[in-house]
């Protein structure tokens, strides 16, 4: 059976295959369309899951759609109802969209696939709820036989925290926390509230956290959200705006923290902002952790899932297996509305048509490398077209030339195999740094992103060397888990250098790896495997013969406000547009200074930050 | 047309929500103007509720 499964029309729109339950494929529009987070519907992304199934859309069984488009719309009617005469602005705003369209998602989605394929019946389209396919984008997946599933996000139709138990191939929903208590919902209002972009900064309040104290954590549980032993929670909707107005938070909450929301862009980010930050992720984590270990004693299970956008809080994560309320935790690396269109199509095959399922001790998700691939004839006539002057090299030559120019402290653009699923860049689509050298955080970020950055880069390291490098033991390849830097490859702080502030902190040497090195010592880890990507574990175990270090820097490739780059095409453009010193597509390696000087291009205003 | 209005009176029947009924009702009939009004040139700060 062929099913084809879609996220569309809200954020992050994308498409996934599963042929005989097997994940075969998946990728987010925003990578072919080159806009971020793009939500419209995603012809791309399917055109190519089809094309690495080898199949076309009159092979395709069914159809399944990531959510309920009349149960959401009964959330936003029975809200203005609710509120009513407040709520009119947002009400203006919603309806049309929905009068015109979300309403008619069905009739929408037949025409859309009719338009290729006459003979498409309406009852080849399938619809899961919100939640149900984050939960099946985090069980289905993952290498459980039994687990408790724990989804958190902004929201979905109604729910915005559910609580499933997974056993073979049955997932069922126990509970829920309902529209508008919500702690992505939350998150996002410190975001707005920190003057970051909602839906896209969230990660940027988490990497603000460790340089303030959170000295509003209890101003926050005492009046925003009451907390239960449970982990279970109210929000006080006096504070906020999200449910009537166009902004996330009110007047209310800005006079309870004595100061008005930061204007994004051009004011400066203070120690107020800090300590703010830090407060909500310390909020953030009590309740996650109450809910787990809750959720422990009550289920008696040893295993936990996580998805939804709130398992994107790496550090929370780490936190949750620190505390062992669970043996094992598995987070679905496309945990974001991306994932949704994964979960919809797993819940079709196992949940709708109960076919079995076998957990196998590595996940399904096939180290998220479910994106497009380039052979070496397609990314050859690319770079030609493109004007590109390269070496082509045998695998082992590349690698050993990569390895070299990160050993020289050269910032390498590094494209290879299938694209990732999912928000993070795992080796396909990288940019690569020098941990060791303290400049590789300040010059990474001014060559490639334009601007500094309070957030080190993430490292991946050789999951062999993890325990000697890392407080964790345990297989983190998505990027979803903080942990400390060891303590014996630490530097400590003068107290002239802890005095310091904001970036300057960053930028002091705080351990042997300070491009990856977090001012409270944390680190956002990628654990390489060689089963799931042989060729980026081969680069870092070469850059180790050379250096000694089994860590590097990874980013992802792009620019600031860009999607990560998909093709051949996007990472040359990407590589004459910004300061990147090496590119090695497949076996071809390309020297900035051999490149064409007409090709060389100005990239840093090509896309609206985020 | 027909399928979409079998299909909302379905969904209320088995969500027990035919309050809802007048609602949709008032929406459908000022659904043009409602679509016409549109033109807010406000971006919203806000997380995609809707």
């Amino acid at each position: 059976m062929k099913i084809l499964g879609i996220s569309a029309f809200y954020h992050d729109s994308a498409a996934a295959l599963l042929l005989d339950g097997e994940i075969v494929a998946a990728a987010q529009e925003e990578r072919y369309t080159r806009k971020k987070h793009d939500a419209g519907f995603p012809q791309n992304a399917i055109d190519y899951v089809l094309e690495e199934g080898r199949i076309q859309l009159s092979d395709v069984d069914y159809v399944a759609f990531y959510d309920k488009p009349f149960l959401k719309f009964e959330r936003l009617l029975e809200t203005y109802v609710a509120m009513a005469p407040r709520g009119l602005n947002s009400f203006r705003m919603a309806m049309p969209v929905w009068l015109r369209q979300k309403l008619f998602l069905k009739d929408f989605l037949l025409k859309q696939f009719r338009l290729q394929q006459e003979s498409f019946e309406p009852e080849q389209l399938l619809f899961a709820e919100h939640h149900f396919s984050h939960a099946a984008s985090a069980f289905y997946p993952s290498p459980f036989n039994e687990a408790v599933v724990l989804t958190l996000d902004g929201v979905g139709e109604w729910a915005t925290t559910t609580v499933a138990i997974g056993k073979g191939n049955e997932i069922d929903i126990i509970k829920e926390l309902h529209f508008p208590h919500s702690l992505g919902l939350l998150y996002s209002a410190f975001t707005y509230y920190t003057g970051f972009k909602v839906n896209s900064g969230e990660y940027k309040v988490m990497g603000l956290a460790p340089y303030g104290e959170p000295k509003y954590r209890d101003l926050i549980l005492d009046n925003l959200v009451d907390v239960k032993d449970d982990g279970s929670f109210r929000l006080d909707q006096s504070y906020f705006n999200y449910t009537t107005g166009l902004t996330m938070t009110n007047r209310r909450f800005a006079e309870l923290f004595g100061q008005p929301v930061r204007q994004p862009e051009s004011e400066q980010l203070t120690q107020f902002h800090m300590d703010i930050a830090a407060s909500i992720q310390a909020v953030t984590e009590e309740v996650v952790l109450r809910m787990t270990r809750s959720l422990a004693s009550e289920y008696g299970m040893a295993n936990l899932c996580l998805a939804g956008g709130v398992a994107l809080n790496c550090v929370a994560n780490g936190k949750i297996l620190r505390d062992g309320a669970f043996k094992n935790v598995w987070i679905q690396p496309a945990a974001g509305d991306a994932g949704g269109a994964l979960g919809a199509a797993l819940a079709a095959w196992h949940t709708e048509f109960g076919q079995p399922r076998v957990a196998s001790s590595a996940d399904a998700m096939r180290g998220a490398y479910l994106g497009s691939g380039f052979n070496e004839q397609q990314i050859e006539q690319e770079l030609t077209s493109a004007g590109a002057v390269y070496t082509k090299l045998s695998c082992e030559e590349m690698i050993e030339r990569a390895a070299q120019a990160l050993a020289d402290s050269k910032a390498v653009g590094w494209f290879q195999g299938r694209m990732e699923f999912g928000p993070r860049a795992l080796g396909g689509r990288s940019i690569l740094g020098d941990p060791r050298s303290a400049e590789t955080q300040k010059t990474l970020y001014l060559k490639v992103k334009y601007r500094e950055s309070f957030r080190p880069f993430a490292p991946s390291v050789l999951r062999e060397d993890l325990a000697s490098w890392f407080e964790l033991d345990e297989d983190s390849p998505y990027m979803l888990l903080v942990a400390d830097v060891k303590k014996d490859k630490r530097s400590a702080m003068t107290a002239e250098e802890e005095a310091l502030f904001g970036i300057e902190k960053l930028n002091v040497r705080r351990s042997e790896i300070p491009a990856v090195t977090h001012i409270d010592y944390s680190a956002r880890i990628q654990t390489v495997h060689e089963d799931t990507n042989p060729h980026y574990h081969a680069l870092i175990s070469e850059f180790k013969r050379l250096t000694g270090c089994g860590v590097i820097v990874n980013t992802s490739f792009n620019v600031r406000g860009e999607p990560i780059v998909c093709t051949p095409t996007d990472a040359y453009s990407c590589f004459m547009g910004t300061d990147l010193d090496v590119l090695a597509i497949g076996n071809f390696f390309l020297s900035k200074e051999e490149q064409p000087k007409d090709l060389l291009s100005d990239y840093k205003d090509r896309y609206e930050l985020d | 047309m027909f399928s979409f209005i079998a299909e909302i009176w379905l969904f209320l029947k088995v969500r027990k929500k035919f309050w809802l009924l007048p609602v949709l009702i008032v929406l459908g009939l000022l659904g043009g103007l409602i679509v016409m009004s549109q033109g807010s040139a406000i971006a919203p700060f806000i997380y995609t509720l809707f």
